[in-house]
């Protein structure tokens, strides 16, 4: 943990000293992280802990009040000059969030697309490539999520799970360094659980650098390289999944797992 | 209740066979009253107009005259420019007003304020007689006009009703704005769109939905408020019937000319609305009438 982040090649993130506050409600209190690339990274906690705050803060969705993060050797939201930070404008931002995709709690898709326009959009709209080989790339990402008889589904004819997996073959046509998972299955009937996990377990597998978020304790205890477990704003415990689920050392952590599994 | 186990075994009860009822619909009194006198009302007022001092062959005759026509074309073509300004300074303004930048926020609070505050037809003789304060318009130096020449009445009517139309379409695109997902948003932040990429690719498509109908609805009274026009010498179908009438003296066949015109012209527009609505209700559950 003292090498400096930007030294290490297997890093591909490092936060320090991530400090956020809602007015008097501190959301994430100095968390320092670090993710080397192709790991799985599982965050558990109440609500209200800051995982989620902390997913947003990488991705700049939310600003953060003090701290630096770096994704692959890229300080995220400013331009360093020696000790000087300078805010970055919305298209610098804009570029950096590139380095990520995101996976939302409540899908997101864009409901006046089909399912295929959906994956297709940033691609063509952002990357500006030809939309004939987005089509394609887009094509076989939908096969690849298991929704190749969906193309031209709107959103409102899905259902959540299917949604869902249309959400994650739409940050994957970004081609990112990193898939962010905000509670991916927490709006979805129990049934659909499983077919959104089934998905990102093929992608953990495909040595996809992944931080998820998540309530499902089995899939963080299969999947996961390590675990996370977050309260207050801090980082309370971190550690292999049989260690932090099995037995964790924090009483908090303890805590939470139990009411969890009850 | 089911009875309790260890009491006497449950008897399925005996009902009457529900195939062997005949229905009777319920009567609808109320409706049949109200049609009567409805029809009579109808009558009433066909009758009056037969009967009234109104020569329908005038009317007949008047209703394709070449000034009329031109007027028309003077009416809708307006309608139309005005409407385009309109909606182009609304989205402008509606964008600004949402804006964070405080200045951007507050002009357009001020824009808004001003010309919803003051009557339509003000402003339309304001903007006509804009050279009693303006003789000469332009920027010193570079170009200049005399007002007199760029203040057309069709100028005059194209700015006052284009840019009243606008303040109030503003509210109306903001409104649709608010009505979308701040999750659309973020998804679109999250696959690198900067934010006027989001804007027009992803909020005002969706935002169209809610815009549409009221937009639809002022569009309609855009072509009715083309009349006003006529105080400043715009010669649109009002004031070309008027014209007419002032020479021949058949006023009320006149009215009736342009009064029928206008009918025409919004129930196109009417159907128009119709089919803009279903474009944009796009991957949306059907929504609107009940069944």
């Amino acid at each position: 943990m003292s090498l400096d982040p930007r030294q290490s090649a297997q890093t591909l993130l490092s936060a320090r000293k991530v400090t956020k506050t809602f007015g008097s409600l501190t959301a994430l209190d100095a968390v320092d992280l670090d993710v080397t690339r192709g790991e799985v990274l599982c965050i558990i906690g109440p609500s209200g802990s800051g995982k989620s705050t902390l997913l947003r803060c990488l991705n700049q969705i939310e600003r953060f009040d003090r701290g630096a993060i770096w994704i692959d050797e890229e300080l995220v939201g400013y331009r360093q000059d020696g000790d000087t930070l300078y805010e970055l404008d919305d298209r610098a931002i804009a570029r950096q969030r590139l380095a990520c995709g995101m996976v939302f709690q409540r899908f997101n898709l864009f409901n006046h697309m089909t399912a295929l326009q959906n994956v297709m959009e940033g691609p063509v709209t952002v990357l500006k490539r030809p939309r004939q080989e987005v089509r394609q790339e887009a094509i076989a990402l939908l096969q690849r999520v298991g929704l190749s008889d969906k193309h031209d589904a709107y959103p409102a004819q899905l259902s959540g799970g299917q949604q869902q997996r249309v959400a994650i073959a739409r940050a994957l046509a970004m081609k990112p360094k990193l898939m962010l998972f905000d509670e991916p299955t927490s709006a979805l009937d129990p049934e659909l659980v499983g077919e959104v996990l089934t998905v990102m377990r093929d992608l953990a597998a495909s040595g996809m650098t992944m931080i998820v978020v998540t309530h499902e304790l089995g899939f963080a205890r299969e999947v996961a390289d390590r675990v996370i477990f977050m309260d207050g704003g801090r980082i309370v415990e971190t550690g292999a999944p049989d260690q932090v689920l099995g037995e964790p050392s924090e009483q908090r952590t303890r805590d939470f797992i139990a009411a969890v599994l009850s | 209740m089911t009875p309790a186990a260890g009491s006497e075994a449950y008897r399925t009860p005996v009902r009457p066979d529900p195939t062997a009822f005949t229905i009777m619909p319920r009567r609808h009194y109320g409706r049949w009253l109200a049609t009567a006198l409805i029809l009579l009302a109808i009558g009433g007022i066909v009758r009056a107009f037969a009967l009234g001092q109104i020569e329908w062959s005038v009317v007949g005759q008047f209703l394709t005259a070449p000034a009329i026509l031109f007027g028309l074309v003077n009416t809708i073509i307006m309608a139309i420019a005005a409407m385009a300004l309109g909606i182009t300074l609304g989205v402008l303004f509606a964008v600004m007003v949402m804006s964070p930048n405080p200045v951007l926020h507050y002009s357009a609070k001020g824009y808004i304020w001003f010309f919803r505050g003051t009557p339509l037809i003000l402003q339309l003789l304001l903007w006509f007689n804009l050279a009693l304060v303006f003789p000469t318009l332009g920027i010193p130096g570079l170009f200049e006009f005399r007002t007199v020449d760029v203040i057309t009445p069709f100028m005059a009517t194209l700015l006052g009703l284009g840019i009243n139309q606008g303040a109030y379409t503003a509210e109306v695109v903001r409104a649709g704005i608010l009505s979308v997902d701040q999750g659309q948003t973020e998804a679109a932040q999250s696959i690198g769109m900067a934010r006027p990429t989001i804007m027009r690719r992803i909020v005002l498509p969706q935002a169209m939905r809610v815009i549409i109908p009221p937009v639809g609805n002022e569009f309609i009274s855009m072509v009715k408020l083309t009349s006003l026009a006529s105080v400043i010498q715009f010669s649109e179908i009002l004031r070309n019937a008027q014209t007419i009438y002032f020479a021949n003296g058949r006023v009320i066949e006149l009215l009736i000319v342009a009064a029928i015109w206008y009918i025409a012209v919004v129930s196109v527009m009417s159907f128009g609305q119709h089919f803009l609505e279903r474009r944009f209700s796009r991957g949306q559950a059907n929504r609107g009438r009940g069944q």
